[in-house]
């Protein structure tokens, strides 16, 4: 068995990365056919020719941006909150959209926004796509924030109260810097989640307001072409970095926090 | 700290009182998204469920149980049926190929979350990209039937891509991490003496691993496969784009009725009865939807 595990290891993280590496390998071939004919950048030049293209990433970072901030700012107020006070209600809405599967999220939010239009005269549109990922994010970060929570100390808080600060003050001054790494951690969670998104995205959106992935879905769709793959290694390689990024910032406010 | 009484006691109440009262007007944003944008939806779906479908595709009076029993037509029973199946055989694929790989991580000291990592990057990573990959390497006109044509091994492209074992795979690979992660948690906290002792009293390391170490990560196995199982059984896109349409599953038949077909009502009642079928597989495998938060 000791020979078996690193072998089995091996070919199991093979069949993790190579479909992204080969993937990746071909968006520089020079031939449209799915055979290596030499290298080329052409279709990446083609994601920077393509206007929809760069409408739909720019409708993705609005919406993720949009979404990450307004479900962390009220998921780290929930968070808290639910961290020694028993709100029964709040927990068991929360789980349960977690449990919930996006396909029925997706089409309760589009039935529901339907039936408000019809009182409010509006459309479905980007507006719509954010309200859906501020939904189903918040209880990623709630989730995120009350592990951060584990470890806090309450003593802490007692200790600025003593000192004569008031509540606002201690949460802003003690509570909201200890819990920043965990913070950052929620918000890049939301981010990856709300970009990535397609099934709930595509039911709530409307008609000029395209996101990236689904232009990659209707791009897959129509067949081969080795711009998706372009597109599909820039998205990779810029959420890598952007959660590298992030990984680093967390990581050194964990440090400066245990210095302190 | 001394004197007589608990020494705290005034500064703990006060700061009891004070930090509760913020934290009743922290839970309100939270709580007003919820009771907006996720049961108020619900309950309109519930709603509609219970209506009949409309001449121009919309919902209309009477209310009715119909849609209800539509649901169990043997049609549409195959469809629910066949889900409930690939979910299954996905969960258990993921089982079988994330056990001994969560056994490597949790046995290799030193490079734990490297490993681990390496594990979870693909997650991070769009779902909808990997599942592209695979659709780059299986279609007809993909990667591996056009190596097999050049190589003059086939003479047509060999059928890999848009059937149920194409959407299958498409699920394990997509849902793999999430079995390994609870997976390795328990096999991490798992005594190696355990397996030792076995061993020195004669078992041979796979009799070793099958009844010691397989048992005692029981709750890592229902955890994972409880994590795979449902997304699984709720998927759209896999069954969308690696089954082409052929592997109808239920999540396909919901976001139908909701836009081509237009019957909202019976697309209503399909979402209810799948997310009837998620929290009964939830509770019933122990774990209340509490723990998981």
């Amino acid at each position: 068995m000791k020979r078996f595990l690193p072998v089995y290891a091996a070919a199991a993280y093979l069949f993790l990365y190579l479909p992204l590496v080969v993937l990746g390998v071909f968006s520089f071939n020079s031939s449209k056919v799915a055979m290596w004919h030499g290298f080329s950048w052409q279709w990446y030049a083609g994601v920077f020719h393509n206007t929809g293209l760069l409408e739909a990433a720019r409708n993705s970072l609005i919406v993720a941006v949009t979404a990450t901030a307004v479900s962390t700012v009220i998921g780290t107020l929930a968070g808290y909150a639910l961290w020694n006070k028993r709100a029964p209600v709040l927990t068991n809405s929360l789980c349960l959209s977690l449990l919930t599967p996006e396909i029925v999220t997706g089409v309760s939010l589009l039935a529901f926004f339907e039936w408000i239009f019809r009182f409010l005269h509006m459309q479905l549109g980007l507006h719509t796509v954010i309200l859906a990922h501020i939904s189903f994010c918040l209880a990623y970060v709630v989730i995120v924030i009350l592990a951060r929570l584990r470890t806090f100390d309450p003593s802490l808080e007692e200790a600025a109260l003593d000192l004569g600060a008031n509540e606002w003050q201690t949460f802003r001054r003690v509570t909201v810097p200890m819990l920043l790494p965990g913070i950052l951690a929620a918000a890049l969670l939301c981010f990856t989640v709300s970009f990535d998104d397609y099934v709930i995205t595509s039911l709530v959106a409307g008609v000029n307001s395209e996101t990236l992935p689904m232009v990659i879905y209707a791009m897959a769709r129509k067949g081969v072409s080795p711009e998706v793959n372009a597109l599909s290694v820039m998205v990779t390689v810029g959420l890598g970095v952007f959660i590298l990024i992030a990984g680093r910032l967390e990581q050194a406010q964990a440090a400066r926090e245990q210095r302190s | 700290m001394s004197g007589g009484g608990p020494p705290t006691s005034f500064a703990f109440q006060k700061t009891h009182n004070a930090m509760k009262r913020l934290r009743l007007l922290f839970l309100s944003p939270a709580t007003a998204v919820m009771a907006l944008l996720f049961f108020a939806p619900l309950a309109i779906v519930f709603a509609y469920s219970l209506l009949t479908r409309g001449p121009y595709g919309g919902v209309m009076r009477p209310w009715t149980m119909e849609s209800y029993g539509r649901v169990f037509d043997p049609l549409y029973g195959e469809i629910l049926w066949r889900s409930v199946w690939v979910a299954a055989v996905s969960t258990l694929l993921c089982l079988m190929l994330g056990f001994p790989l969560a056994l490597y991580i949790a046995r290799s000291a030193g490079r734990k979350t490297l490993l681990l990592n390496a594990v979870m990057l693909p997650f991070w990573t769009s779902f909808l990209i990997r599942t592209y990959a695979w659709m780059f390497l299986l279609r007809d006109t993909g990667l591996i039937n056009t190596a097999l044509e050049r190589l003059h091994l086939i003479r047509a492209p060999l059928p890999l891509l848009f059937n149920t074992g194409a959407v299958t795979l498409g699920l394990v690979y997509g849902y793999l991490p999430f079995m390994v992660l609870p997976l390795y948690a328990t096999l991490e906290k798992l005594d190696p003496a355990l397996l030792d002792a076995a061993e020195d009293l004669g078992a041979s390391p796979w009799i070793a691993l099958w009844r010691v170490a397989v048992p005692l990560s029981k709750p890592g196995m229902i955890a994972g496969c409880l994590l795979v199982f449902i997304p699984c059984l709720g998927a759209y896109l896999t069954p969308d784009l690696m089954g082409g349409g052929k592997t109808v599953m239920v999540g396909n038949l919901i976001q139908n009725q909701f836009t081509t077909a237009r019957d909202w009502p019976f697309g209503a009642a399909a979402s209810l009865l799948l997310m009837a079928i998620v929290l009964i597989v939830t509770r019933s495998l122990g774990r209340k939807g509490e723990e998981l938060i």
